[in-house]
């Protein structure tokens, strides 16, 4: 049985140490907004946030995310389901997803690079964001993301 | 996605429409997968339905798959209901229901960049019919006649009166009154809510991770299956050891069948896992030996065989080539490509305890859909429903084929009476694609003493894509359309042409690849860079000569050159490119701007695109889509290739098939020049000129021509 610390709140789950922890959320959560693309760990549609990281649920054993806090897409806004985060609302205005399969770890990724990086270039952009979307929406990605730079970080709810 | 009514209401409600068909549906309550049950409104018509709070729902029945469609078609129905677009909300139609009615929804096949083209006069009236109904429905209340009434942003309004009613208040009314046998439709000079950039309904979902695509779908009880299927195509499961894998934790069921495997168990890893640890032994069939070397040896053997058909003849390109005062020869290839959706093939099933089978997919056309489950289950269609879920991404992969239905529902079969949900591994979803065909093209063309070509002959060796999914399509001699386009439509005046086609088909399925026979796009374009630098002359200059005034060709590279500043001195270590190529309704130019390093790598640095469709439903997802088809068409030029080895494909996930990431997106200006009075896609046609406008780019930086693709295999660094 393993304990883990998600969006806020502890779930038990009984499952094999080595599950990685997409399969985890997915299967055995039914947090289903982080996404499978490739498995091994290029593509980054699993990204969560383990303790303020971005990290690719794909490629991490559940067991090492023991003890750490966890955020999924659907605990990414600060005001809940019910609010979103600057960044989702950037993408709203910026109009950025197509398919959107890629977005909600494109999004974690995002909101990753500003809380540590409020005014990343594009350089860091480019080193940083290296989700695969395959609808191309890279430039109204990008240009979220300079909208988005310095502005002050939402406050904590 | 809200719905409107639940499906066990809308039979309810139907069953006096015309069917006496008595299936229902019924949703487990924990499930994401069904529509919430509401409570039962009658639709104005099989489009519309309008709340008594004058909510709308527009029911769409062409999939959305991240091209917008979804909104396009519903700004479509909005502009001519004339309704509150913030009230507005779309369902997907049911593929059940359609078939039902007697197909009322038109065709539910997404691909070809039809979307919009191909229902915008149906969905148009379907609008225009429902405020007709609803304007004559208030006027019955008041009892005034129906011309003293007009209806506006979803109100009524009596003019001598001044008296109003909402669309909801007379909804239930204009239900029951009957059509008008004709509607006038909108200038589009008078558009609202069509033509305007309006933001697209499915986006506040989708950065919240809400949408359930079909990876997602979840049933009370559900399982998962990953599946194995034979690495050379056409192949059998000749063995399976599965004493390991079927002790493993979590699996339910080791399901076999004449040509794939799979297991089910309680997680998607779980049955991944014990796939992977059972021995099967493959019969692998007459094609294990297949290779690049024998693909192209079959090509070969076309290009050289005699007589072979015509897709076009005009004049004598023979006679013609023998007398030009220059004659200039060029052999251009492609390899085979796979879709790569992000979202992997995915098929939920569920044969219930009623003997009815539900499926969750996602699909590019559900009809297809559901006669592949009936198909693959001996059920009649009216015992399926086929629940359209969210696409991530399709590319033309997710129609014509529906190999991941019949699987689904075969495995599904196997565990009657529990929902299987069976997932794609990347690995399987790289191997087991419907890839774009590898083709080698020969052309010939004669120039006179000015450079102007006299005549042209194409010999095109190329997979038959019809063969594969729509035999019935195929030409006369087994012409396939999409193998020939762009030869046998240039919109250039060359008096003779000739363009023969060799069906050369291989064990490879293919399959309709975003732009179907765009790299003929390539060839043509590329070619004719090579004519006007034989000729000495200006690679716009040469294409605008050979035109016809009205051509919207014309147009559009006109457009594009102006845009771009041809012409104009570049940055330093830039070089660019032009290409303009028709199809999927419209016409499309572009001009690539690019850098090359010392190490011989290639930047695209900006790319600007001129596009003519006609009419263009909301102008900012147009450039959506441009930028779309920069991206998607760009890995194909750098570095993306499938390689045949041993029968199989040889990449097996995006660590060898490489995805383009953001530092490698180019600026994207898209010049829309609607000309009015057609309906063009713009799913696609964006992509048509990319490859050969970067490489005509290419040689402006090195004096290489690039005759294959792609450009890793190609030595750029300077000399
Ligand atoms: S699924 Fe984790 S990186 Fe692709
Ligand atoms: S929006 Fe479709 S993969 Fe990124």
């Amino acid at each position: 049985m393993l304990e883990l610390k998600i969006n806020g709140t502890i779930r038990r789950v009984d499952v094999e140490p080595e599950m990685p922890l997409l399969w985890v959320l997915r299967d055995h959560l039914g947090l289903l907004g982080t996404k499978y693309g490739c498995g091994i760990n290029v593509c980054g549609a699993c990204t969560v946030h383990i303790d303020g990281q971005a990290v690719r649920a794909c490629s991490l054993p559940a067991s090492k995310a023991v003890g750490k806090a966890i955020v999924t897409i659907e605990g990414l806004s600060p005001k809940g389901a019910a609010g979103l985060h600057r960044i989702q609302q950037a993408w709203i205005d910026h109009q950025v997803p197509q398919c959107g399969y890629c977005q909600t770890g494109m999004i974690m990724s995002a909101a990753a690079l500003l809380a540590k990086n409020p005014s990343p270039s594009d350089a860091d952009i480019d080193a940083t964001m290296t989700n695969l979307c395959r609808c191309g929406t890279y430039a109204r990605v990008r240009e979220a993301i300079h909208a988005l730079a310095g502005r002050p970080a939402a406050k904590k709810a | 996605m809200t719905a409107a009514l639940s499906r066990r209401e809308f039979l309810k409600a139907s069953a006096a429409i015309g069917g006496g068909f008595a299936l229902e549906f019924s949703f487990p309550a924990a499930s994401n997968a069904a529509a919430t049950p509401g409570k039962a409104v009658p639709e104005v018509n099989a489009w519309i339905v309008i709340h008594p709070d004058d909510r709308v729902v527009i029911r769409i029945a062409r999939s959305e798959m991240g091209q917008g469609t979804q909104t396009a078609l519903a700004q479509l129905v909005a502009e001519e209901l004339d309704c509150d677009w913030a009230r507005v909300s779309t369902e997907f139609a049911s593929p059940n229901e359609h078939i039902r009615r007697n197909r009322i929804w038109g065709s539910m096949s997404t691909g070809g960049s039809m979307g919009v083209r191909s229902s915008q006069d149906y969905v148009r009236k379907a609008g225009a019919s429902a405020r007709d109904m609803l304007t004559r429905a208030a006027a019955a209340r008041w009892q005034v006649p129906a011309t003293e009434c007009a209806a506006a942003a979803g109100v009524i309004t009596h003019r001598p009166s001044g008296r109003t009613l909402r669309y909801g208040e007379v909804a239930a009314d204009a239900a029951r009154l009957s059509p008008p046998a004709e509607v006038v439709l909108r200038d589009p000079k008078d558009w609202k809510i069509a033509g305007k950039s309006i933001r697209r309904l499915d986006i506040p979902d989708k950065v919240l991770g809400r949408p359930v695509f079909g990876v997602d779908v979840t049933l009370p009880g559900m399982l998962h299956a990953s599946i194995a299927q034979c690495p050379v195509f056409g192949g059998k499961v000749a063995r399976v050891d599965a004493r390991v894998a079927e002790k493993m934790r979590g699996v339910k069921k080791i399901v076999r069948e004449n040509d794939f495997v799979a297991v089910v168990a309680d997680s998607w890893w779980r049955a991944d896992e014990a796939l992977g640890k059972l021995g099967i032994e493959w019969d692998v069939g007459d094609h294990g030996r297949a290779s690049n070397e024998t693909i192209d040896a079959m090509l070969r053997d076309g290009l050289a065989a005699p007589d072979l058909p015509q897709a076009k003849k005009s004049g004598d390109a023979h006679a013609a080539l023998a007398t030009a005062a220059k004659v200039i020869e060029a052999e251009y290839r492609s390899p085979y490509l796979n879709h790569a959706t992000l979202e992997p093939m995915t098929c939920t099933a569920w044969f219930k305890p009623d003997g009815t089978l539900e499926v969750w997919t996602s699909t590019q056309n559900g009809e297809a859909s559901m006669a592949a489950a009936a198909e693959a289950s001996g059920l009649p269609l009216e015992k399926i429903e086929v629940h359209k879920m969210m696409l991530g991404g399709g590319f033309g992969r997710r129609g014509g084929p529906q190999d991941f239905v019949i699987q689904g529902v075969k495995i599904a079969r196997a565990m009657a009476g529990t929902p299987v949900k069976l997932m794609w591994s990347r690995e399987e979803d790289m191997q087991h694609g419907f890839y774009r065909p590898a083709s080698i093209v020969r052309m010939k063309a004669g120039l006179d003493a000015r450079g102007n070509i006299v005549a042209m002959h194409t010999k095109i060796a190329c997979p038959s894509i019809l063969k594969v999914l729509m035999p019935q399509a195929l030409g006369k001699d087994g012409i396939d359309f999409t193998a020939v386009r762009t030869f046998s439509d240039m919109p250039y005046a060359v008096p003779n042409q000739q363009v023969d086609y060799a069906q050369r088909n291989g064990h490879v399925p293919v399959g309709f690849w975003r732009a179907p026979g765009q790299q003929n796009g390539f060839y043509r374009e590329c070619f004719i860079d090579e004519l006007a630098s034989a000729a000495g002359r200006d690679p716009v200059e040469y294409r605008l000569a050979m035109m016809s005034p009205g051509d919207k060709n014309r147009r559009v590279l006109e457009a594009v050159a102006k845009a771009a500043g041809w012409g104009a001195t570049l940055p330093a270590g830039a070089f660019r490119g032009v290409a303009v190529v028709e199809g999927f309704g419209s016409f499309a130019a572009t001009v690539a701007e690019l850098t090359i390093d010392a190490a011989g790598e290639v930047k695209v640095l900006r790319i600007v695109v001129a596009i003519d469709s006609g009419h263009v439903v909301n102008p900012d997802n147009c450039r959506a889509q441009a930028e779309s088809n920069v991206i998607y068409g760009l890995g194909p030029i750098l570095y993306q290739d499938n390689n045949v080895r041993n029968g199989r494909i040889v990449e097996t996930n995006f660590k060898n098939f490489r995805l383009p990431q953001i530092a490698e997106m180019p600026k994207v200006e898209t010049v829309l020049v609607p000309s009015g009075g057609f309906w063009g896609g713009h799913g696609e046609p964006a992509i048509l000129p990319l490859a050969p406008a970067v490489c005509n780019a290419v040689f402006a930086a090195t004096g290489k021509r690039i005759r294959s693709l792609p450009l890793k295999h190609h030595d750029l660094r300077k000399a």
